[in-house]
């Protein structure tokens, strides 16, 4: 059954002829290539390979960077679209398309060179090459800052020594995107970005066994001993804690779309089997308990996507916020996760198998609530700009 | 080759139509309209002669209102150059007046080829296609499943009843075309972006009102709900006994 999305407030209306073409094309590309593997894939705990080049010839890797580079140069609000599509599918694919583009690609185009931009962008849009992005730690998740992977500088080349976890396409990548302190330790400022071939001596990654989550993604570790690239490789225009986040906002704003279609395939699910599962004589739709999960549902999904448009138009515009985003990303994510909950419970028994969505989409979006910033941290976010005090420093 | 596709707006294949007010046609609030599957492997058809060929022009022609150019833009951004819409406000349910004002339009255009879907999801009345070969005087293979093109001539496989009908053709010709001729592929983002500037000609056309009237729309008869007559192997007898004796099918 192809997927008809949700749209209760007509939406569609704020949305142009390309931004909804851009949607109706990964939407059937999503019913004929991802839906009929992409559970077997999640069983098998591996990510569908074969989907990449696919997603590069759409477009839909980098998509809202320019054409000279390779990329569909789409707005913003065609860009969430893409988000909001591929995660009707999984939030893996949707996660490998986050990191590919707002992780690994953005950073280049926002602190390359010329040179750093047409040597990797392009090779990146078609998916020929595979990006990570390595920020957090064993021994620094939420507080990245206190990283402590180095890069001096040695003669002709930076030399990178350090770890990082829990990297998303870690173990399949060609370049990984590290962060790495060229100073002292205590020096966040210091904070560089460095390209990073994974075939270097020294760079060695292992997949990260045993998740019950997001099973259909590569998750990785890396280890950097000694890895010697050239001084061309720095990102020069990264510098501080600063540059990381502003690639975690692009991906964040693209997440707080992402959510919107998990929540929108658990509701549709939802929906189909209430109404045509049948107890004590009457649809189970029939009953007001589900009613009320649907209703509620609908509710927060509808106000989910007004938010996602607005948000959107303000990126385009240029005006919109971190904040902003953190605002979107964990109302949406949360969201998301009480719609995939709901449905697996509405589904009964039904609902704890991989044949159906739900479950695999509430323990997927366990990892999206816990990634680019856990749902607490956004929550001090706001709280430091509602009350201009940071819960989390000093 | 200079190839022209002729490409209609329908309602999608899962749209639930309503019957309007007037009863003689559908009620379109709500319902999404697509480019009329069929007309998809003509269009995919029609870029990979142009790509084999190495130059051409892939040009997409509509009568319809409006909102075909959407339907248009479809095409261009799988990677038609350019679109042409005759525009018309009311598609009558008789052919002969589009074919004709379809005709008009190719008549001037110099192409090689013609394509056509073999019939329209809407209306099923497979029969523009034919119409305009005939009104051109140009030959027709309908319900394409294969095609090649070399020389100046053609080849095409039709899918009968128990086999294949292989025809072969001089150019220029019209061709209808049948699932299993491609896959058509999906527009590319870019190339979404790109429709928008890709030129299309907006012509008012003013269509004869045909011999065919509408008298009324109604719905197919609701379908009685299935039985489930047993599980597994042991239902089989079941099965077959309720197929022979009561459907009456074996
Ligand atoms: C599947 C997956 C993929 C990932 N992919 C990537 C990737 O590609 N690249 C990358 O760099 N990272 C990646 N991450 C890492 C992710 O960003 C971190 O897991 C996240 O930042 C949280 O860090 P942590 O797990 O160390 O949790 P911690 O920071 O240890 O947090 C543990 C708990 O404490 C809470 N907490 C922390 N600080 C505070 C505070 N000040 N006040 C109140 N509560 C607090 C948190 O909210 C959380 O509930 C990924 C993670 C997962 C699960």
């Amino acid at each position: 059954m192809p997927f008809k999305g949700v749209d209760f407030y007509d939406v569609d209306s704020l949305l142009s002829e390309e931004e909804r073409a851009v949607r109706e094309t990964i939407r059937r590309w999503v019913d004929d290539a991802v839906m009929p593997v992409i559970a077997e894939h999640y069983l098998a705990g591996h990510f569908p390979m074969h989907l990449i080049p696919q997603l590069g010839e759409l477009g839909a890797l980098g998509a809202n960077l320019p054409a000279e580079y390779g990329c569909a140069e789409l707005n913003n609000v065609a860009y969430g679209l893409i988000m909001q599509e591929l995660e009707r599918a999984d939030s893996g694919i949707r996660s490998f398309a986050s990191v590919q583009g707002s992780l690994v690609m953005y950073p280049i185009f926002a602190f390359g060179t010329e040179e750093q931009r047409r040597e990797w962008l392009p090779k990146l849009a078609t998916g020929e090459l595979i990006g990570c992005f390595g920020l957090t730690e064993p021994d620094f998740g939420s507080n990245p800052g206190g990283m402590i992977t180095t890069a001096r500088e040695d003669g002709d080349s930076w030399v990178l020594n350090g770890s990082k976890m829990w990297i998303t396409n870690g173990s399949m990548a060609h370049v990984a995107i590290v962060w790495a302190k060229t100073g002292t330790l205590d020096d966040v400022k210091s904070i560089r970005g460095f390209i990073v071939p994974t075939d270097r001596p020294g760079f060695t990654a292992k997949n990260q066994v045993g998740k019950l989550s997001l099973r259909a993604s590569d998750t990785s570790e890396f280890v950097l001993e000694n890895v010697r690239i050239p001084k061309e490789y720095l990102l020069p225009k990264s510098g501080g804690l600063k540059s990381p986040l502003m690639c975690l906002t692009q991906a964040r704003y693209g997440i707080a779309w992402g959510a919107v279609g998990a929540a929108m395939a658990c509701y549709g699910e939802a929906v189909d089997y209430a109404k045509s599962r049948v107890m004590f004589d009457r649809p189970i739709g029939g009953f007001q308990i589900q009613q009320s999960r649907l209703a509620e549902m609908l509710t927060e999904i509808t106000k989910a996507q007004l938010l996602c448009v607005q948000l959107g138009r303000l990126k385009d515009r240029g005006t919109m916020t971190p904040v902003q985003v953190s605002l979107a990303k964990r109302n949406n994510v949360n969201m998301a996760c009480e719609c995939a909950r709901e449905t697996r419970r509405l589904l009964g028994a039904s609902g704890i198998l991989a044949e159906y969505q739900a479950m695999r989409h509430a323990a997927n979006l366990e990892s999206v609530y816990t990634y680019e910033g856990t749902h607490d941290i956004h929550t001090l976010i706001l709280g430091e700009a509602i009350t201009e005090i940071a819960a989390y420093s000093g | 080759m200079k190839i022209a596709v002729c490409v209609k707006r329908v309602p999608d294949s899962e749209a639930r139509i309503k019957i309007d007010a007037s009863g003689k046609a559908i009620d379109e609030g709500g319902v999404k309209f697509v480019l009329n599957p069929y007309e998809e492997f003509a269009v995919e058809e029609a870029l990979k002669l142009k790509e084999a060929a190495g130059s051409g022009e892939v040009v997409v022609i509509s009568a319809g209102s409006d909102a075909s150019q959407e339907t248009i833009r479809t095409a261009l951004a799988m990677g038609a150059d350019r679109g042409v819409l005759l525009k018309t406000d009311h598609i009558p349910l008789d052919p002969l007046p589009v074919a004709k004002a379809l005709a008009a339009e190719l008549a001037e255009g110099g192409y090689d080829l013609i394509f056509f879907g073999k019939l329209a999801i809407d209306d099923y009345s497979h029969g523009i296609g034919p119409m305009v070969a005939e009104l051109l005087s140009l030959p027709c293979v309908s319900a394409i499943a294969a095609l090649q093109i070399a020389n100046g001539k053609g080849k095409a496989e039709r899918e009968i009843e128990g086999g294949v009908e292989v025809v072969e053709f001089p150019l220029p010709a019209v061709l209808t075309t049948d699932k299993g001729l491609n896959e058509p592929r999906y527009p590319a983002l870019r190339g979404i972006m790109l429709a928008k500037k890709k030129p299309l000609d907006v012509k008012d056309v003013a269509l004869e009102t045909g011999g065919l009237d509408v008298l009324s729309l109604s719905y197919p008869p609701e379908r009685k709900a299935g039985r489930i007559v047993g599980e597994g192997a042991a239902a089989v007898p079941a099965l077959v006994d309720a197929l022979k004796n009561e459907a009456k099918v074996l």
